[in-house]
């Protein structure tokens, strides 16, 4: 039998601990963010947004063609992933317990699980072996496909807050099912389902995996869907293995960017969330 | 009357609403009304095969208040839903028998829920103001979706006006048409819902407890809205409350465990209920 | 039923319009279904063009893709054992160090945090799980792994003298398992600690109340009454983040060394099955070092999906019995 004595002190060393675990859980992203700014903020300058990159050995130039194709690859994944999710949302809310539903759910979550190298690979089967050629379209479509589970379960959960007493006032004021779930549930929860796609947005607008056999990356100027695309994340990873220190400054300019948009869209989710049901639209 | 009064708590009101009225009500009603609004035939409704209500047959009179009471539990709701088919919207649910309103069968073939309640209005236990529609949008919202209306389009305004004055809500609320409903106590927000279920002027409207979540002024209020309502639409409201039920309708039925026990008029129900199960509810013997 | 009144027949004339085509309803109910069977369309669609892909190598090369470890793509050999082996080191790896923090950093921010400390800490580890994996790398590259390679591993071989065991032993590369493991342990932390922290708060008040009114030390109360209640929650959290682990690809990549070999050594570079993918796919020329890589996906898609189904279940199993 432990004396009282120790089983306080063992009480108060473990507390400690959990104090300690959570200094050593926020110091990683403290450091990553504090070496970011230092490094990258050196490379920064205006002709970093506006020019094209330079050739090895020489300092300066820009990723203007990477931001822009980052830009371009995310409208894509969008047009695909926010539809069908929100579509699947809607359907998973109103059925919710179709046996469809839930494995729609299950699904779902698997899907968010999966590796993005593998959903890479899936997009080049599918989207560039075919046509015999790396394209922006492919590596949208990869992004789409990432963005789909994760748009789905965040509108679900939103529907899901919106009371049922709304459902039914809409319904036997006589508005048809579509109309019930349009104007009065989805408009209701209008700014949680925007939050949810805003964190998608930012979850896949730093991803790296699947673009590297599909949108491939492009040294030149090109915003042809067709073609191969630049992309902030491809051009950071060759920038950041290659053996050149302009090139290494340059990956922490990029990086520092890409962090920035990052965090402006999650920090965006945060302040959506806040105003949740507000003012009425007209 | 006098055994009811002598039990209720709100025996002292009951007098000055319905004694006026009472000679009227009973002379208009006979054994069976007139102008039936809503038939009820053998309509029974169940929640996967526990029945809610079971071979309910009534007729519900046009332009009078009727009143549904029982105990919790017993059915009052559900009766209630069934008349606009909401009862179909909950999950594992199914109705048989059959309702007509006003000669039209409701249940069947090629019949759509929504077309039905486009003519049977609606109003809930809890205010159910749209949170992202301002006032006006609100109490215009059932005309948006009806396609009869379209032409009524233009004098939309018109119509909200007419159906916030009948709610007796337009005075206060008529220089702040375009503010978020949600900013409406909860007792204006209740006659928001009231108005909201008027502008599509509806055939009958139905009140599943509507006051219970007001204080007792709003609840009067919208007692004094009821009662005048009558005058153009057929009402049925579902109400816990007997005295409300006695000050506000023409005729009453009582519940029982999901079955039709007793349905007459109001003053005669509770002064000399037939059956004796009425008699012990009205009391106060249960429930 | 004496009271009631037959039914009689009405005879107003204004009847009602009760009869309507639901065509908009039908339009809804078609769009939507059809959202939501994309999800499952896509799960058979990646099954079946990988494994479809990856079949050459499954019949020409057999077992022998996942037992031997000789990977030479000019000889046509591929073996990938030594990228699987990496994969669940470095995943192993992650996860023991990541664990006792994320389960440390979810009971103080469930337990004792100070109310104005638990929104910034949450919000800064639920923020390691939006930086993105590149940058991860980045940072790993020309911070982490100079540190392990100049500081730490010289720390743990001589000073605590466990060169001794054959974990770490053998010169310091800078790129290495260790420093794949350290990596994939920052970035699985934010996903184990999200879910113990819900499954922690979850633990009903009375559960805690219980403990201590039994006479029981606030960590006594920890590890008696609200542990065991949220264990599988946190089970399925660990597994979770076991599931990132293993499929990430860019930050491994870019710090483990990319060596096709199998070393006891933490010290020594390796290879994940995410890492070989990247590496050699664009450049695969022929279509059995093609489908060879194609199959290794296939293998890491089927890992992933059965260590991501258990989580999931483990998780829901919480969430049901919280509902009952």
């Amino acid at each position: 039998m432990k004396t009282r004595l120790a089983r306080h002190w063992i009480s108060g060393s473990m507390i400690g601990l959990t104090y300690l675990a959570a200094v050593l859980a926020t110091l990683p992203l403290l450091l990553i963010l504090a070496h970011l700014i230092r490094k990258g903020a050196a490379s920064l300058s205006l002709s970093f947004f506006t020019h094209m990159p330079g050739p090895v050995g020489e300092t300066g130039g820009g990723m203007a063609n990477a931001i822009v194709g980052t830009l371009i690859l995310i409208s894509i994944a969008c047009a695909i992933g926010l539809p069908i999710g929100i579509g699947a949302g809607i359907y998973l809310s109103e059925k919710r317990s179709m046996p469809l539903a839930q494995s729609v759910r299950f699904l779902s979550d698997v899907l968010n699980g999966l590796p993005s190298i593998v959903m890479g690979i899936f997009a080049w089967t599918l989207l560039v072996r075919p046509v015999g050629h790396f394209s922006a379209l492919a590596g949208g479509g990869a992004l789409g496909a990432m963005m789909i589970p994760l748009v789905t379960r965040t509108t679900e959960e939103m529907l899901r807050v919106v009371p049922t007493s709304l459902r039914e006032a809409a319904l036997a004021l006589g508005y048809p099912r579509w109309r019930t779930s349009l104007s009065v549930v989805v408009r209701t929860a209008l700014a949680g389902i925007a939050t949810g796609a805003l964190v998608a947005v930012a979850r896949i607008a730093g991803e790296t995996a699947p673009l590297l056999f599909t949108a491939l990356g492009n040294q030149f100027w090109s915003t042809s869907l067709r073609e191969p695309i630049a992309a902030l994340p491809l051009q950071i990873f060759a920038y950041a293995i290659s053996a050149y220190d302009e090139w290494h400054a340059q990956a922490w300019a990029g990086a520092l960017v890409l962090i920035s948009i990052v965090l402006v869209i999650s920090l965006a989710a945060r302040v959506v969330t806040r105003s949740k049901f507000g003012a009425p639209v007209d | 009357m006098l055994q009811s009064i002598e039990v209720s708590p709100g025996a002292r009101v009951i007098p000055r609403v319905v004694a006026p009225r009472a000679a009227s009500a009973e002379a208009r009603e006979t054994a069976t009304p007139e102008k039936p609004c809503i038939i009820t035939s053998h309509l029974s409704a169940f929640f996967g095969d526990a029945p809610a209500i079971k071979d309910v047959s009534m007729v519900v009179p046009q332009q009078a208040v009727t009143a549904i009471i029982g105990p919790s539990g017993c059915g009052k709701s559900t009766l209630l839903r069934c008349i606009n088919r909401m009862h179909e919207t909950g999950p594992n649910t199914r109705v048989d028998g059959q309702v007509e309103i006003l000669g039209s069968a409701i249940y069947g073939d090629g019949t759509s829920a929504t077309a039905v309640r486009r003519h049977v209005g609606m109003v809930f236990q809890r205010p159910t103001p749209f949170p992202t529609m301002s006032i006006r949008t609100n109490v215009a919202a059932g005309l948006r979706a009806d396609p009869r209306s379209r032409l009524a389009q233009e004098n939309v305004d018109e119509i909200v006006e007419k159906a916030l004055h009948r709610a007796g809500l337009w005075e206060e609320v008529k220089d702040r048409l375009n503010e978020s409903a949600m900013t409406l106590s909860g007792g204006q927000q209740q006659r928001l819902c009231i108005a909201r279920a008027l502008a599509t002027r509806p055939r009958v409207i139905l009140l599943d407890e509507p006051t219970a979540s007001l204080d007792p002024l709003s609840t009067q209020k919208v007692e004094e809205l009821v009662y005048d309502l009558r005058e153009t639409v057929t009402v049925v409201i579902v109400t816990h409350n007997m005295q409300q039920a006695a000050r506000v309708s023409d005729r009453t039925a009582f519940l029982l465990a999901g079955e039709l026990i007793e349905l007459a008029p109001t003053n005669a129900l509770f002064t000399a209920p037939m059956d004796p199960r009425t008699e012990a509810y009205i009391t106060g013997r249960f429930g | 039923m004496t009271a009631v009144p037959a039914p009689a027949v009405s005879t107003d004339r204004r009847r009602l319009t009760v009869h309507e085509t639901a065509i908009g309803d039908r339009i809804y109910e078609i769009v939507t279904t059809a959202c939501a069977l994309v999800v499952p369309a896509l799960v058979i669609a990646i099954a079946i063009a990988i494994f479809a892909g990856a079949w050459p190598a499954f019949s020409k090369l057999g077992l022998s893709i996942v037992t031997s470890s000789d990977w030479d793509v000019r000889a046509g050999r591929f073996g990938a054992a030594p990228a699987i082996f990496g994969t669940l080191v470095s995943s192993a790896l992650a996860l023991i160090i990541a664990t006792p923090l994320a389960i440390g950093v979810a009971i103080f921010l469930s337990e004792f945090s100070p109310t104005w400390l638990r929104q910034p800490i949450g919000f800064l580890v639920d923020l390691l799980a939006a930086v993105p994996s590149v940058v991860y790398g980045l940072w790993g590259i020309f911070v982490l792994v100079p540190l392990l390679r100049e500081q730490v591993m010289p720390f743990l071989r001589d000073r605590l003298h466990l060169g001794a065991t054959p974990f770490f032993s053998g010169p310091a590369y800078g790129p290495s398992m260790l420093a794949a493991g350290v990596i994939l342990a920052i970035m699985a932390l934010p996903y184990i600690s999200a879910v113990s922290r819900e499954v922690l708060m979850a633990v009903p008040r009375s559960q805690r109340e219980a403990a201590l009114a039994l006479g029981a030390t606030r960590w006594e109360m920890i590890r008696d009454a609200v542990i065991p209640y949220a264990k599988s929650g946190i089970i399925g959290g660990i597994m979770l983040g076991l599931g990132r682990a293993l499929g990430e690809t860019m930050a491994v990549t870019m710090v483990i060394g990319n060596r096709a070999e199998i070393s006891a050594s933490l010290f020594a570079p390796g290879y994940t099955m995410a890492s070989l993918i990247a590496n050699q796919f664009s450049e695969a020329t022929s279509d059995l070092h093609q489908s060879a890589l194609l199959a290794v996906g296939a293998i890491l898609f089927v890992i992933t999906l059965i260590v991501n189904a258990v989580a999931r279940w483990l998780v829901w199993q919480v969430s049901r019995d919280r509902a009952v």
